[in-house]
């Protein structure tokens, strides 16, 4: 039993706290602003929850670490090369043109994070959020190297003995490790990966790739093995406002008050029906597993992460002592309230909040893969020239110059065309016939447009390039047009 | 240089940084004393609309730490940087200083590239892809402005792709006139040519060299006239490039083609001015460059 828990209790008024539990006594203490942080020890715990939660940290950490490894063609299948601008993920070759898929990627994000919390409350907290993942992760180091809670918190206790010295240096030695290896991967996005083990191994690397492998490993080892809830209690912005994404159809982790009050220690052979007592045994093991250091009785806490631990852990203990499962899950408030079964429940999931977040998502995500299937193979920016507005030339023409930047965006070899259209016997000069541009690589070309003396009258006209694209095997042709204006000077 | 003529607000300015920072301080030791009344529930006892109550929930004092830090890296950056009113700071850093430090490194850093080209023939250099791309590049950045971004030029700015040079189109030439800059001048001549009637004779005159359309009586009333031109255009028209005079017998015209533009050409005169580069430029760079307009204009099979 904590002798903590009493005083640190906080009440939030949303699912109604039990009976007679309010302390509604005017005597008070003088508290102080700050407070020192209570170190956490949280139980291992098993379970349905914790089984998807180990799930999901090896889902995203296998992808994390397994995906610069990978290899596409000639090269690595997903870099994102700051230094020459060009993001490569698996066939696709991005510019920072480009720009608006990572916008889209980021309102997927966004939408699927208030779907997700308006079905099922803090889904992404309690699964698969990195904080979440390597704090999992840190934590089974640690339990590996020093035991279970109990063991964590007699060992912290004792004085500094050479077991102890060898359990903590050797915990934070597979820390430091993981948190290093961790930063190199993180680095392995920029920087191919391959290269980078060799000059991590011969100290080559740049002062830059130093850094970053330091610092990510430095927040992941500090984030994962010390901050851990303090991140989540008062860093992460979504846990500020995640509140708004709740209803009272939301799913919470939440406690069966009405079931489980008044909670009390009893013999095991006692009759359930025959004690004055609820189905909570007070055994306090809720309170040991959860890792932001609530007691779920209390009711919805803003600190709760979603995770299930308790539920997991109490499910275990009403097994043990012969009741029906399910005094702390996964419901919502007005499944609480009005006794609604399973399937009452899941009909609730679909209101309006619901649909119209999934209607968004479906649309972005359409819309963005839409657009990627539909990419042309090149861009082409077409500048007008910034000094020189028209200008005659011998032959009695009227000349502007464009700048086209041509950007191939496929690993191959393009030779391209341009033509233009829009006005009367409209000319296209450039330097060289062919304008070949090498894989991804991007060129400047200077192009002249003519138009007769005398053709039109002063002023702007639109005109569109046409610019053809085709590759070394005439495999393919494509077309883009872009548009600018011809000036015909006064 | 100082920003003000009198010290006050450089002293202003130091005054309220200083005050803030301790301002902060003091804020945070008092906080730090200050209690707060907590009822046994963790509330703060205050209740709004009949339910609504304020809990204490102490901030971490690591959180406490995370300000000092602030306030440390304060008072050393004002230390060390310029900041505080008038004050340089200990490293004397300037925003100057840092931009001509770090033009120096990226300098020193390209000198291998450069290095390659510093030794090569101007002939060489404008047939090697690599230094003509480094010399689009320094074109599109200190030319491009005034020669357009394809070189053709514009009305007052010459093209660098013909054959046509004012000042001499060999390599030594092209480095000169990016070395030094160039000032055309074409004095007004109206005096010297005669009555107003005399200059327009003289305008079709210099048409006519060119076989541009021109009134031929005009032209011929002109010729005697064009002696006042001939000291700088010589007697033939073709123009002198050691003094940088025009050629007058083709079909260029820097400054406007007609009569018109002839006209006011010798009623007004011109001062036409190239800026010199050397400053900008380093020694490397200059050689690239002037490679690069030299191949403008020389390239092999340009259409």
């Amino acid at each position: 039993m904590e002798s903590a828990d009493q005083t640190t209790r906080k009440v939030i008024p949303i699912v109604p706290a039990p009976v007679g539990a309010e302390d509604t006594s005017e005597e008070g203490a003088w508290g102080e602003l700050y407070a020192a942080h209570q170190k956490i020890y949280p139980r291992s715990v098993q379970g349905i929850f914790a089984k998807w939660r180990w799930g999901f940290v090896f889902l995203t950490q296998i992808i994390f670490y397994c995906l610069p490894w990978l290899e596409w063609g000639q090269r690595q299948a997903v870099l994102f090369d700051l230094g020459v601008r060009r993001f490569y993920i698996f066939g696709i070759v991005l510019y920072p043109q480009d720009f608006i898929y990572l916008t889209g990627l980021l309102v997927i994000s966004a939408f699927s994070l208030f779907l997700f919390t308006a079905i099922a409350g803090r889904l992404w907290c309690g699964y698969a959020c990195p904080q979440t993942v390597y704090s999992e992760i840190f934590m089974w180091i640690e339990r590996k190297v020093e035991g279970d809670r109990t063991a964590r918190m007699r060992l912290d206790s004792q004085d500094m003995s050479l077991e102890k010295l060898v359990k903590k240096w050797y915990k934070h030695f597979l820390w430091i490790g993981l948190s290093i290896w961790t930063g190199f991967t993180f680095v392995g996005y920029f920087t191919p990966i391959r290269e980078l083990g060799m000059e991590f191994f011969l100290g080559n690397m740049s002062s830059w790739e130093v850094f970053w492998v330091f610092f990510y490993g430095f927040a992941t080892y500090g984030n994962a093995g010390f901050m851990r809830e303090q991140v989540c209690k008062y860093m992460c912005p979504y846990a500020r406002f995640q509140s708004a994404m709740f209803d009272k159809d939301t799913l919470i982790v939440t406690y069966d008050a009405e079931r489980g009050e008044p909670r009390g220690a009893r013999s095991k052979k006692a009759d359930l029906a025959t004690l004055s007592l609820g189905a909570c045994v007070d055994c306090t093991l809720c309170v040991q597993v959860c890792p932001t250091g609530i007691d779920i009785r209390n009711g919805l806490q803003y600190e709760c992460i979603g995770c299930g631990a308790c539920a997991d852990v109490c499910d275990t203990v009403m097994d043990k002592v012969g009741y029906p499962r399910g005094l702390v899950k996964y419901s919502t408030q007005h499944a609480m309230q009005n006794k609604w079964t399973a399937s009452q429940t899941l009909k609730h999931i679909f209101r309006p909040r619901v649909l119209i977040y999934t209607g968004i998502l479906l649309l972005v995500v359409a819309l963005l893969f839409g657009s990627l299937l539909t990419r042309k193979s090149f861009k082409v920016d077409v500048v007008r020239d910034r000094a020189t507005l028209a200008r005659i030339v011998s032959g009695g023409n009227i000349e502007n110059v464009y700048r086209l930047q041509i950007m191939n965006a496929a690993e191959k070899r393009q030779h391209f065309k341009v033509t233009a259209e829009g006005m009367y016997e409209l000319k296209v000069l450039t330097d060289s016939e062919d304008l070949t541009v090498e894989s991804t690589q991007s060129r400047w070309v200077s192009v002249r447009l003519q138009v007769p003396y005398d053709s039109a009258v002063p002023g702007s006209y639109p005109v569109r390039f046409t610019i053809e694209a085709s590759d070394d095997n005439e495999t393919g042709h494509t077309l883009l047009e872009e548009k600018s204006v011809f000036l015909i000077p006064r | 240089m100082s920003d003000f003529t009198s010290n006050f607000w450089s002293l202003y300015v130091a005054g309220i940084a200083l005050v803030g920072i301790v301002a902060c301080l003091l804020l945070l030791y008092f906080s730090g004393k200050a209690k707060a009344m907590t009822a046994h529930d963790n509330t703060t006892g205050h209740v709004w609309d009949g339910d609504l109550r304020e809990m204490n929930n102490p901030l971490p004092r690591w959180w406490v730490g995370l300000f000092l830090i602030t306030i440390a890296f304060a008072l050393g950056y004002l230390v060390l940087y310029p900041g505080l009113g008038n004050s340089a700071g200990k490293l004397g850093w300037s925003s100057a200083g840092q931009y001509d430090a770090e033009v120096a490194k990226a300098n020193q850093a390209l000198e291998p590239l450069y290095a390659k080209f510093a030794g090569m023939p101007p002939e060489d250099v404008a047939k090697d892809p690599q230094a003509m791309a480094i010399g689009d590049r320094l074109f599109m950045n200190n030319c491009a402005q005034c020669h357009g971004s394809d070189a053709r030029g514009g009305k007052g700015f010459p093209n660098l792709t013909d054959k046509d040079w004012l000042h001499g189109g060999t390599h030594e030439k092209i480095k000169e006139t990016l070395v030094k800059g160039r000032i055309g001048n074409m004095p007004p001549m109206a005096a010297a040519v005669g009555s107003a009637d005399d200059v327009r004779n003289v305008a079709h005159y210099v048409l006519s060299l060119s076989n541009s359309p021109h009134d031929a009586l005009r032209a011929s009333l002109g010729k005697p006239k064009f002696v006042a031109c001939a000291a700088c255009h010589g007697p033939d028209g073709k123009g002198n490039q050691t003094i940088g005079a025009p050629n007058l017998t083709d079909d260029i015209w820097l400054h406007g083609w007609g009569e018109n533009a002839i006209i006011a050409m010798v009623n007004n005169g011109k001062v036409n001015q190239m800026p010199a580069q050397a400053g900008k430029l380093t020694e490397a760079q200059l050689h690239v460059l002037a490679s690069y307009v030299w191949g403008l204009s020389n390239q092999p099979a340009a259409k």
